[in-house]
């Protein structure tokens, strides 16, 4: 029970990065733009998000919980909307092809939080803790936590983990229930429609992608400061890079729904965390790398069953991926 | 009263050459401005001693030299394999998947195979690279020309269970030991023999090749028009009789072949070891923005590839040199001019009108 519960756990705590990725993308993907520069934007999320913390509890004496919160969430939002900004000025205004705008996104962001990450590890270590930030972020609800299996599973995680639901939930209504919602969708389906509309098409895409972007940096955060033990590494930018391209597949795999990304990021979590406890629970050896290898595999099955069997609103934005170039009418 | 808005942007019908060029001499310049004041302020080295040190790390001596041409000339390779499947709009993101692919079946065949006689064992390695690599390759396709199946994520995704295969295999040869080292040690069976005095030749000599036999294939060739024509319109294609889902996943499957080699010349003639983080080491993603930046045409990527190597063996070389730099920087470099790059096609497909004088009087 123990090991199913730890697993369980585990894999919670791993999808909410994923998850947290994801809610980015279908909000930029919504937008028309399909971003592949996730990877990128998520690892300079990180190591900012880190770099910030650890700066401010090697600062002060007495580091305060709220705003160790703020700087480390704050600071992580604010460089991936930075990053985001550079995609969006490219695909949006300059209008040069997204993929290769969020492939370069991804080779120059992983970049960054890796050179500017390192700059905190001490000369000759390989890695540096933020002790308190760490605490921070695992703090489970006082009380609660203890209330025997059903404590464990649903009250023993940091607030970044209920953060993610909440986000989930307010993304998907805002999406489906406001008109500003409503409008950007409008501006992924047919910008020229849109604009016609007198939707200001570029306005709407600069802000969704620039949010979308900041929540993906607050995956990269939730990496290091929790899933990662508050420890960055230097290993730590490819870490991220390879479980952000998870969040592209999870996209697909919850068909642009924030409320299915919940548990779909969870469900790739367990896929992902399987190798280190089924073999304990049931007896059978699974493979480490075959095992994670599922989750990707899962996705390109939905993709294909997404063209022939899914109904029309399960569909992606019918623009997703071209440029808006209003003259082109 | 309505107002002219201060910028108006259009298109552009075509441009001179001269032009062209300028622009984007003119973003790289900037881009390698940016450069040496980001090398500045972290390294603390001036400007003339960071684009020292870049030539010398990547011209400076015959082992520096021989390294550039080896990975100038695998990341031409990539972006060659990718041209026929850009040309016709299929966008092919995995190459990355595709090498690692050829690269593991060498690998296996190398590891399982070992005893057959070398022509034999040569031919095999050969053969399972190249079938293995395909497959990769016209999977997506198969499922982007009967069902519509989005090439982009499909091809995406299909790097990781590469990526996770690869994987499976590296921890399992390696058992308990800390890294994989080289496959078959003491035999070297498997191991490209070494011509014109270098085992690089091999793959140098394929990218030759392949470069000039690509460009021929695309430009002069009955297949090479098709592509052309599924690329500007899948419907005049099929109009013109064209079967779009026979060269769909012909293509594709050239794509994955040319990947293959490049996976196969790595593992056998150069790094008789496979990892999922070396054998293609991210080059098949940085191929994809080669091949675009050089719209298709196998010579300009020649030029591009050595460009994006000097970028970044060069900025390696300033880590070797500085202390505290480090060597991820690269990737800044490369994305930053990049970037810069990328961007400029703005101002060579649109022209930027600024609100006249002329006008405003009117307005």
């Amino acid at each position: 029970m123990a090991t199913l519960i730890g697993w369980i756990v585990r894999a919670v705590v791993f999808g909410s990065v994923v998850m947290y990725g994801a809610m980015g993308e279908i909000l930029t993907e919504k937008a028309g733009h399909l971003n592949l520069g996730t990877p990128g934007i998520m690892c300079t999320g990180g190591a900012f998000g880190f770099a910030a913390a650890y700066a401010y509890e090697n600062a002060v004496d007495n580091p305060n919980f709220l705003v160790c919160i703020l700087v480390a969430v704050g600071t992580a939002f604010l460089a991936g909307a930075l990053a985001g900004l550079i995609y969006c000025f490219l695909t949006a205004t300059l209008l040069v092809n997204q993929n290769v705008v969020g492939l370069t996104l991804t080779i120059f962001g992983v970049g960054v939080g890796k050179f500017f990450g390192t700059y905190v590890i001490p000369e000759g270590a390989v890695s540096t803790k933020a002790v308190f930030a760490n605490k921070v972020f695992i703090a489970k609800i006082p009380g609660l936590s203890g209330l025997g299996i059903v404590g464990e599973l649903l009250f023993s995680y940091g607030f970044m983990i209920y953060l993610a639901i909440v986000l989930a939930i307010v993304v998907h209504l805002f999406l489906s229930r406001t008109r500003v919602g409503l409008n950007l969708r409008a501006v992924g389906e047919n910008p020229a429609t849109a604009d016609a509309a007198g939707i200001n098409v570029t306005k709407y895409k600069y802000c969704a992608i620039m949010i979308g972007s900041g929540i993906t940096g607050l995956g990269g955060v939730l990496y290091v400061l929790d899933y990662g033990n508050g420890t960055w590494a230097t290993a730590s930018g490819d870490a991220i890079e390879a479980l952000a391209w998870l969040s592209v597949a999870l996209v697909i795999f919850v068909r642009w729904n924030t409320l299915r990304a919940i548990w779909g990021s969870y469900l790739f979590g367990l896929c992902y965390w399987a190798y280190n406890y089924v073999p304990t629970l049931i007896g059978v050896n699974v493979s480490t790398e075959l095992a994670q290898m599922l989750p990707y595999i899962v996705t390109i099955v939905i993709l294909i069953l997404g063209c022939t069997h899914m109904k029309q609103e399960n569909q992606g934005p019918a623009y997703l991926g071209q440029s808006y170039f209003r003259e082109d009418r | 009263m309505h107002k002219e808005p201060l910028i108006r942007v259009a298109k552009r019908d075509g441009m001179p050459l001269y032009q062209n060029i300028l622009i984007r001499a003119v973003a790289i310049v900037l881009a390698m401005l940016l450069v040496v004041l980001f090398v500045h302020f972290t390294a603390g080295i001036s400007a003339g001693t960071t684009i020292s040190y870049m030539w010398e790390g990547v011209f400076g001596n015959s082992i520096y030299l021989r390294d550039t041409v080896f990975y100038t000339a695998k990341l031409l390779c990539i972006a060659v394999a990718l041209a026929p499947a850009f040309k016709m709009r299929f966008w092919n993101c995995g190459a990355e998947g595709q090498v690692l692919a050829g690269g593991l079946a060498t690998a296996v065949v190398m590891v399982y195979c070992g005893n057959l006689p070398a022509p034999l064992l040569y031919l095999v390695m050969f053969i399972s690279a190249l079938a293995l690599a395909a497959i990769w390759g016209i999977l997506p396709a198969v499922f982007k020309a009967k069902m519509g199946v989005n090439e982009t994520l499909f091809t995406l995704m299909m790097n990781y269970v590469a990526i996770k295969l690869v994987d499976f295999f590296y921890n399992k040869w390696k058992g308990s030991a800390s890294s994989l080292g080289k496959l078959n040690k003491g035999t070297k069976a498997g191991y490209l023999p070494d011509l014109f005095g270098s085992e690089n030749s091999w793959l140098l000599l394929a990218v030759v090749i392949l470069t000039i036999a690509v460009y021929f294939y695309l430009s002069k060739t009955k297949h090479g028009y098709e592509i052309a024509v599924v690329g500007e319109s899948q419907r005049t294609a099929e109009y013109a009789g064209i079967n779009v889902k026979t060269v769909t996943i012909r293509t594709m499957m050239i794509s994955g072949i040319i990947c293959g080699i490049c996976g196969f010349m790595t593992v056998a003639g150069h790094d008789h070891s496979i990892s999922s983080s070396t054998t293609a080491g991210g080059y098949g993603f940085t191929a994809i923005i080669v091949a675009w930046l050089a719209k298709f045409n196998t010579g300009f990527m020649v030029l591009i590839s050595l460009f994006v190597i000097f970028l970044e063996r060069g900025t390696s070389h300033i880590a070797d040199k500085c202390s505290g730099f480090d060597a991820s920087a690269s990737k800044i470099v490369i994305g930053l001019v990049l970037f810069f790059v990328i961007g400029s096609e703005f101002f060579i497909n649109y022209k930027i009108n600024l609100r006249s004088k002329h006008d405003k009087e009117v307005a």
